[in-house]
């Protein structure tokens, strides 16, 4: 009786752990990005290794690129030096060791969780790393996915494999079915808010039942993006036919001959019916409404429609609330808003721009609201605007940009000013994560939108059910 | 990297719960290309004022801080991003060991991965270790255990292999280098 994770794990077993040692364990695919790899290649130089797989390898900029179409496109130097720096160095580093970029221009760049999907390199069964929290996304695919730091990426760049101790198991099993207007975020957001930002550390979610059976792929990719929201390092989903009919056209998924011995692999993964776990939750989709953050991290979450809580004299909790400059007792709705933002590797594709934009079109973003809509990578913003989402976008009044991580954590200088409320469909409110001073608060595209409209924090449902 | 075996010192507490990796380094300092230097920047947005003075009742900047290497923080500290910036600042800043009752899973690898102590106690410890800060503690490697001024020893949990590389001053890298012949064959019968 096995899990899902079980197998995946026992099958990339080069050395299998002891009381001793940690497993030493093989990845698949590498995923590497201008900020936590220079320093890794850095030591690779020190002590004269090569990367053992530069074909398991793939480099893309995403966290400190411009937005801005003249940076990229038109000859306008990327304002920031320092990322320019950065830029330049992962160029230099990819073709000193041969790793493949999708460099500034290229039309498959893009958020790295981004681009390994749609290229059709996440694959189910695999393991996938990258020095990034994040790629807990990939394992929608029924991939082993999590971040690493960069001194291991310099230990995947140089062996291919990491030293890893087994993880515990967490199943989150989601019956019934989501209401309408309730996305896959909303449910992503109501499981951490139950299970705590650090319910997860040690384990690895296996999300199930009904509810998940019923999400598309990018929907999969939006729920295990934020497992690590809730400290696990990775979240796994089993594949399907709808993994598979995403992956069938992919131009780096297996074809032919290939991809018919992959079928078969990737049919065998799915856990046995009666393997235990760890831990379980079980949560009610139907039960759920659109959610909303109020504070400074991902599980203080309530519905929109409802208000903040009250932990009479938590110190953290005050302060928390201070920061945000809101109020115990008071419903989040109708907060203002100064800033909002569509986009990032939780929120950032297609799926995502066609739900704001069923909202947006039309209407016209409240007066005095920046609204920054990026699309997550090239390839996204190709397709959106081939379908016309971009006018939607330009006509409501918002700025549409190129790709990247832009405004989810601001470090490509696309930032929230001090004391604004933003209201992001990122993945983390942290103080100072989308600035200095910045008060974030996590929503769904459609929630983000709606609120655009409003300028105030919005349920979706105000407009969709009229 | 310097072998560790022990580290006696007063303590700095930031009780706070879930202090992230953002807090500990905020991201705009993040678009380096080396690993140096990144102390001045640690948790800036609480140690700084607007105009870059030093906030003088943040829990670092007391007088009483100075030369503390252990930090005592409130529980799940480290969640949130990967950045190995996290640790690289902790130990630029002079901090070698970090003590709370969890500590998320990616700073805690890359804490070890660089000789930064992650050091998880039970709530009573815990709880001491707050309402004494600059108490005078010694972690012991070795016997890996913590002991606290009143004499009180306990022990704390850390991975075999990791205390191992941090006794003994080796890195990891050079051990799975040592595990080439099994890579190779690993990839010789290999699925793909």
């Amino acid at each position: 009786m096995k899990t899902m994770f079980q197998k995946v794990w026992e099958q990339h077993e080069v050395v299998p752990e002891t009381a001793d040692t940690p497993a030493v364990l093989y990845i698949d695919r590498h995923l590497i990005h201008e900020v936590t790899s220079p320093q890794a290649f850095t030591v690779l130089r020190e002590r004269g290794l090569a990367v053992r797989r530069p074909d398991r390898t793939l480099a893309t900029i995403d966290h400190s690129s411009p937005t801005r179409t003249e940076q990229i496109f038109g000859g306008a130097p990327i304002t920031i030096e320092s990322a320019a720096r950065q830029i330049a160095q992962l160029q230099r580093n990819c073709a000193d060791f041969g790793v493949e970029l999708l460099d500034l221009k290229s039309e498959l760049r893009g958020i790295v969780h981004i681009v390994g999907p749609e290229l059709g390199l996440t694959q189910p069964g695999s393991t996938v790393v990258c020095g990034d929290s994040h790629t807990s996304t990939h394992g929608a695919f029924g991939a082993l996915a999590f971040g690493i730091g960069t001194t291991e990426v310099g230990h995947v760049l140089a062996t291919q494999c990491l030293l890893q101790r087994r993880p515990k198991t967490f199943a989150v099993t989601v019956d019934g079915a989501l209401a309408s207007a309730v996305t896959a975020k909303d449910l992503i957001l109501a499981i951490i808010g139950q299970i705590g930002i650090g319910g997860g550390t040690g384990h690895v979610f296996e999300y199930r039942g009904a509810a998940i059976r019923a999400l598309s792929m990018e929907e999969r990719m939006t729920v295990c993006n934020m497992s690590i929201e809730a400290g696990a390092r990775a979240g796994m989903i089993a594949p399907d036919e709808t993994t598979f009919s995403y992956l069938a056209a992919r131009p780096r998924a297996p074809k032919g001959a290939a991809w018919e011995r992959a079928l078969e692999h990737w049919r065998s993964l799915p856990g046995d019916a009666l393997a235990g776990f760890d831990r379980e939750l079980k949560v009610d989709a139907a039960a759920l409404e659109p959610m909303v953050t109020y504070g400074t991290n991902p599980g203080m979450v309530i519905p929109v429609s409802g208000s903040i809580p009250d932990k009479h004299g938590d110190p953290v909790f005050d302060k928390a609330l201070a920061y945000m400059g809101l109020h115990a007792g008071e419903p989040i709705g109708n907060q203002p808003v100064n800033v909002v933002f569509i986009g990032s590797c939780t929120n950032g594709r297609l799926s995502d721009l066609r739900s704001a934009a069923r909202l947006l079109r039309g209407r016209k973003i409240a007066q005095g609201v920046r609204a920054l809509v990026v699309p997550g990578s090239q390839l996204v913003k190709k397709a959106a605007e081939a379908e016309g989402l971009d006018r939607i976008f330009i006509e409501a009044g918002a700025e549409w940009r190129e790709s990247g991580c832009s405004m989810c954590l601001g470090m490509n200088g696309d930032t929230v000013g001090k004391g604004e409320y933003s209201i992001s469909t990122s993945n983390r409110n942290f103080e100072g994560r989308q600035g200095q001073g910045a008060r974030t608060l996590l929503a769904s595209p459609l929630t983000a939108a709606a609120s655009a409209v409003r300028g105030r924090v919005t349920d979706p449902r105000q407009f969709l059910n009229a | 990297m310097e072998p560790i075996r022990q580290i006696r010192s007063r303590t700095a507490v930031l009780p706070s719960t879930n202090i992230d990796t953002d807090q500990i380094i905020p991201a705009r300092f993040l678009r380096t290309t080396t690993r140096e230097g990144l102390g001045r920047q640690l948790f800036a947005d609480w140690r700084y004022g607007a105009d870059g003075s030093l906030v003088p009742d943040f829990a670092l900047n007391r007088p009483e801080a100075s030369g503390c290497s252990i930090l005592v923080a409130g529980r799940n500290f480290g969640c949130g991003s990967s950045r190995e910036h996290a640790p690289w600042a902790l130990l630029d800043y002079g901090v070698r060991a970090v003590i709370s009752t969890e500590i998320a899973d990616i700073f805690r690898n890359n804490s070890l991965m660089n000789g930064l102590l992650p050091i998880v106690v039970d709530e009573t410890t815990h709880r001491w270790l707050l309402e004494h800060p600059g108490a005078e503690v010694t972690i012991d490697l070795e016997s890996s255990t913590l002991q606290l001024p009143t004499g009180v020893r306990v022990g704390f949990p850390i991975e075999g292999f990791a205390r191992y590389c941090l006794l003994n001053g080796v890195d990891e890298l050079g051990f799975l280098l040592s595990k080439g012949p099994d890579i190779a064959a690993y990839e010789q019968r290999g699925r793909s």
